[in-house]
């Protein structure tokens, strides 16, 4: 069975092949058929695959499978090769689970567009990118994945390419997203250097083992983290996300929530014993005061938000935070517990959000949402434990995972712990904030029902089946999630039995105190998360408090406007002087001499045709004339 | 001579001179069509067309029976010429030439039959077969006096066909073009004529042998820097390198499409093939002495070129653009001398010529359509021509260096190898990633994003001639980019003992991974 493992990404690829060659003649729904399947097979494989991972000792749960030699250049040799391992198999389960029902959604979500068969053509191929991504036994094949998912992400986002919106928002991504491929790239040279190798296996070995020097540990730990930056949307390269929301809302959550951007910290997780010896006081602190700042930045953000897909576009930014503030923690197994977690709750979200989208008929503001609990009663009910979820009220699943990330925080610094703690007040408040605003109190669609192209009045409807199995299973993936890593004892804690043989000697112990104390940790934060639901409840249910939605928060900070305003100043002008550079002064010197030349010869000889093109002619006789005469000599010898 | 070249040819024992057959089938394709009665363009066309995918079976039947892991020179065939001089016809190929020659001979017959000149197809058909003679000649010379004819005679085709089927401005970008290149290899000239005398010492006798001259001659420093120079020049114009390049631009834009394919596609790559058989090769240690110019310049060049490509109007001279910072990175490759660095950009010469063609030929059938390349008059293509935006996003994704199709490979083993030696250039040159795909994923923006406006609503579809050309530039864009080993393996051997030439004549030591040596200096 392990060695099927490569079946796990070919079997979307193959569905990538078949919607390419046969798309518009299979058309709806059958393209949405055969995609599904392919992805809902590949779950299939993981799930034997796990199960006989599960089987063996913790120490023999490594298999290498290789496919063909890649790039092969003296020292180098790069294999297509694929990595079962704990972490691998762990990640292509809720890839190709949450994948699976992300694409039977999508069957009903993409009725009717007539771009339906081109749709699943980039979701399979999507997902066998995100499969490569996480099973490439080297980097190498990893960047595969990396750029792969990145090229669907920029197909996907700009899907209605005739929206300008769209287009912008997919160049966007790609782009931005190069900046940290850039980050990866360098980090495979000192790879190499170091090494004379890509693959994991011997990089965490000499890792662990003491094989490589600081310095190239510290460099390919930070480089790596630049694109982990790029890919998983962090300050300060965290731009793209919210406009990646152009896309249709199922590639919100597939790609833009639940899978591809946590492949940055996938990546840190992968390569965890580098960073564990890049241990320079600063180089995990780098990490996880980015994470930090960038959860509390961007749950800032989100409170003021009024589009149903930018406030969970933020959460999505401010989720991440929270798991590189984990892997700066040296709590690697949280953050696998977290993005787990958040896969489940921030797709439910996004899918839930969908279901809304579609029932308004296209409408993405919440100030024109409004008591549609009644009218959408399985979106409305999935959708609320999504929020309990995400907020952090025990027991659902994501009380667990955050509670353990500041445990961690907490372990590192109690300044990390406090910026967690906020971050978690005011994920509890915003996402009260866009229950009440979508689903609770007075409808307000009704004032806006001409913009809506609806006659007369909009009616909200529930979704089809289609799209409400998959809110249900995820609902129920919520609930039950945390399951897997629970904090009363070593046997609960599933998770990091399973992984420890990835992440040895790179986790950070728990110090005694924090250890003594984790209970009132999780005491505090689930208070946290009540008070930040009851604030909420004061200000947008009872509207006893006013609301604070200050405008540079509703602008985000400025930051993207300042960057666009700077890219399409000064930066656009430094290109254009490097044009006019190039056509003006470099060019001018050559037409210069040029003209200078002509100018002199005419000066001596007036006689001359002046046409080039009779010199060239006559150039090329002289040639020809001079090689006829060297053959005929050469016949004659 | 000519005898001597009949007698390699022995039907019995299937012998056959194929190196020669690929020099002189299109030259003699070229005279046939010449003479030719101009009543019936179709035999003209169909004469052309047979020419040219003969040369192309000939170069395939040349891969099948290439030894793989040899790194000499094969099918070589030597036959004096001008015994006084030392003058032979002397041609072979080897790693580093095989695929520029396959590549060479599969993209004419495709640039032939794919794009149509409009007007006068006899000497245009003519000079393009005569182009073909001079390039094939150019990769295959081993004679210094051979190469420097062949290496000349491509310009005179391509000068009349920039000037007789070029656009608007093409009589100025002709004669551009001439001079420019005409002024390097006349340094060449003089560079070729100062090697064979200064090297009459050492060698023994006059000799303008490659192998021979390589091999048994020593240069003094400051003269070796002399004359590498006055080759570098010359290629540096060819490849073209910042700040030589003003001319490629132009070249580019006013040429017809078939022959912006093959100068992009094949003649540029005469500059850094030149780099490499005759600079790296005869002159090592001035080679390797002025590499941080060379670095230097290629890093400029990618930086450069990109930006400069970000804002062109013109979309054909915004790929010319793309070219410049594409070869700058074959060039950091050649000059970082490492198995991985080299053979990288070996392989990116024939990957550009590949995807920068196809690009070529796609901007090309826009044009036909619409009879503009003003990337502000296009708008929204997608809507209408879905499928010829599918091919164009492939050949574009190829150019940007997305992982699994062709670009990719190449530009990441030019970069894996420099920063063995060339660390921070490296780490520079890499940013040109992010600027490519700026400008590329920009300009496909304006151009079929959008919602098409009256002029570009009756844009057509991809017709399956059109199809047919591109098929097989995407099936190679594919298969390098998943499966290069067949090409590495062939190139490598080549490559290997480029490298071990340089370190005998020189003393030079490649750095190996894990050396954990800071960047070394080679």
């Amino acid at each position: 069975m392990l060695d099927l493992v490569w079946l796990i990404p070919a079997l979307p690829l193959a569905g990538f092949l078949i919607i390419l060659v046969l798309g518009r003649r299979l058309g709806e729904p059958r393209a949405g058929y055969v995609a599904t399947l392919m992805t809902a097979a590949a779950f299939a494989v993981t799930v034997g695959v796990f199960a006989e991972l599960l089987s063996k000792s913790s120490a023999e749960r490594s298999h290498i499978k290789t496919i063909f030699t890649w790039l092969p250049v003296g020292n180098l040799k790069v294999d297509l090769a694929f990595l079962a391992d704990p972490l691998s198999i762990t990640m292509a389960l809720f890839v190709t689970g949450i994948g699976s029902l992300i694409h039977l959604y999508s069957i009903g979500y993409m009725h009717g567009d007539p771009k339906f068969s081109k749709f699943f053509l980039y979701l399979n191929l999507f997902v066998f990118s995100m499969l490569m991504l996480v099973l490439g036994e080297n980097m190498l094949v990893t960047f595969l994945g990396w750029e792969g998912v990145g090229t669907c992400s920029y197909l996907l986002i700009s899907f209605w390419h005739t929206r300008d919106s769209a287009a912008g928002a997919g160049k966007k991504a790609f782009v931005t997203n190069r900046v940290g491929d850039w980050g990866f790239m360098v980090a495979m040279f000192f790879t190499f250097q170091a090494l004379g190798t890509l693959s994991y296996g011997p990089l965490n070995e000499a890792a662990r083992t003491g094989g490589i020097a600081q310095s190239s540990a510290t460099m390919i730990a930070l480089m790596l983290f630049v694109g982990a930056v790029g890919k998983s949307a962090q300050l300060p390269l965290y731009l793209w996300l919210p406009d990646a929301m152009e896309g249709p809302t199922p590639v919100s959550a597939l790609i833009h929530a639940a899978t591809m951007v946590t492949a940055g910290v996938y990546l840190m997780v992968r390569t965890s014993p580098v960073l564990a010896v890049a241990a320079w006081h600063w180089a995990p602190w780098i990490v996880a005061g980015i994470g930090a700042a960038t959860a509390l930045y961007a749950a800032l953000v989100a409170v003021a938000q009024n589009d149903i897909k930018k406030v969970l576009a933020y959460s999505t930014v401010s989720q991440l935070g929270y798991m590189f503030l984990a892997v700066g923690s040296g709590a690697y197994v949280a953050a696998i517990f977290h993005m787990v977690t958040h896969a489940f709750f921030k797709a439910l979200l996004f899918l839930g959000s969908g279901s809304v989208i579609h029932g308004m008929n296209s409408e993405q503001d919440m100030r024109r949402m409004g008591a549609l609990r009644k009218l959408m009663p399985i979106t409305g009910f999935t959708f609320i434990i999504g929020w309990l979820t995400i907020a952090g009220v025990p027991p659902f699943a994501g009380f667990w995972s955050k509670d353990e990330i500041l445990l961690f925080a907490w372990n590192k610094s109690p300044i990390l712990w406090v910026v967690g703690l906020v971050t978690a007040l005011l994920t509890a408040y915003y996402m009260t904030r866009q229950v009440i605003m979508v689903f609770y109190g007075k409808a307000r669609w009704h004032d806006h029902a001409e913009e809506h192209g609806a006659s007369g009045d909009l009616h909200p409807h529930e979704s089809p089946a289609t799209m409400l199995l998959p809110l249900v299973v995820l609902a129920g993936l919520s609930i039950v999630g945390g399951v897997i890593q629970l904090p009363f004892s070593t046997t609960t804690k599933r998770l990091q039995a399973w992984l420890e043989p990835v992440i040895d000697k790179a986790e950070q112990p728990l110090k005694s105190g924090a250890e003594d104390i984790k209970w009132v940790l999780a005491g505090i934060a689930a208070a946290i998360a009540i008070a930040g639901i009851a604030a909420a409840y004061l200000v947008y249910a009872q509207k006893k408090v006013k609301a604070v939605e200050p405008r540079v928060l509703a602008n985000a900070w400025y930051y993207d406007k300042g960057v666009s305003t700077f890219m399409g100043g000064p930066g656009r002008k430094s290109f254009d002087a490097i044009a006019w550079f190039d056509a003006n002064i470099i060019d001018g010197a050559v037409n210069g001499t040029g003209k200078l030349v002509q100018g002199v010869a005419g000066l001596v000889r007036k006689g001359q045709s002046g046409l080039v093109r009779t010199y060239a002619a006559l150039i090329g006789l002289g040639v020809v004339a001079i090689l006829a005469w060297f053959f005929v000599r050469g016949v004659i010898q | 001579m000519i005898a001597s070249i009949l007698a390699e040819t022995d039907v019995t024992s299937g012998r056959f001179p194929l190196l020669t057959a690929l020099v002189l089938v299109p030259a003699l394709g070229a005279i046939v069509v010449a003479t030719m009665s101009k009543r019936r363009p179709e035999w003209v066309k169909l004469t052309a067309i047979l020419f040219s995918v003969f040369v192309g079976a000939v170069s395939l039947w040349m891969l099948a029976s290439f030894k793989t892991s040899s790194a000499d020179f094969q099918f070589v065939s030597k036959h004096e010429w001008i015994r006084a001089w030392g003058i032979s016809w002397h041609l072979g190929v080897d790693g580093i030439s095989l695929f520029l020659v396959v590549l060479t001979a599969v993209l004419f017959p495709l640039a032939i039959v794919g794009v149509d000149p409009h007007h006068d197809e006899k000497p245009y058909l003519a000079w393009l077969l005569l182009l073909e003679a001079g390039v094939m000649g150019s990769f295959l010379s081993l004679d210094l006096f051979l190469f420097f004819v062949f290496f000349e005679i491509v310009l005179v085709p391509m000068y009349f066909l920039i000037g007789g089927w070029g656009y608007d401005k093409r009589v100025y970008a002709a004669t551009k073009f001439f001079l420019y290149t005409m002024i390097g290899s006349a340094f060449m000239l003089v560079g070729i004529a100062a090697t064979v005398v200064l090297a009459r010492g050492s060698v023994g006798h006059i000799t303008f042998d490659l192998v021979e001259l390589a091999t048994k001659s020593t240069f003094a420093a400051s003269t070796g820097r002399w004359l590498f120079f006055a080759f570098a020049i010359a290629f540096a114009v060819k490849v073209p390198m910042f700040p030589l390049h003003t001319w490629l631009p132009d070249a580019h834009t006013e040429a017809p499409t078939a022959g912006s394919v093959v100068l992009a596609g094949v003649m540029l790559k005469l500059g850094t093939y030149g780099f490499l058989r005759f600079g790296l090769y005869l002159f090592p240690q001035a080679a390797r002495n002025s590499r941080a110019i060379f670095l230097t310049l290629a890093v400029i060049g990618i930086l450069y070129g990109a930006i400069a490509a970000t804002m062109q109007k013109d979309l054909k001279r915004l790929v010319a653009y793309s070219s410049i910072a594409h070869l700058g990175f074959i060039v950091l490759g050649t000059f970082a001398m490492t198995l991985q660095s080299i053979s990288g950009g070996v392989l990116q010469m024939i990957n550009h010529g590949v995807s920068t063609g196809a690009l070529f030929l796609l901007v090309g059938m826009i044009y036909e359509r619409r009879h503009t390349r003003e990337i502000s008059a296009l708008k929204g293509l997608q809507s209408v021509a879905p499928v010829f935006a599918a091919a164009f996003t492939i050949v574009m994704l190829s150019s940007i260096g997305v992982p699994g199709l062709n670009g990719f490979v190449g530009e990441f083993l030019v970069l894996i190898g420099s920063f063995l030696t060339a660390r921070w250039w490296t780490v520079v040159a890499a940013t040109g990633v992010i600027l490519a795909a700026l400008y590329l994923l920009w300009a496909y923006q304006r151009v079929f994003h959008g919602e098409p406006d009256d002029d570009n609503k009756s844009f057509a579809e991809l017709r399956w001639k059109e199809g047919m050309v591109l098929l097989p530039f995407i099936a190679a864009i594919v298969f390098c980019g998943v499966y290069p080993k067949p090409m590495l393996d062939r190139i490598q051997p080549s490559v290997k003992a480029l490298i071990s030439h340089i370190s005998d004549k020189t003393g030079y030591v490649e750095p190996q991974p894990t050396s954990q040596s800071e960047g070394a200096q080679p």
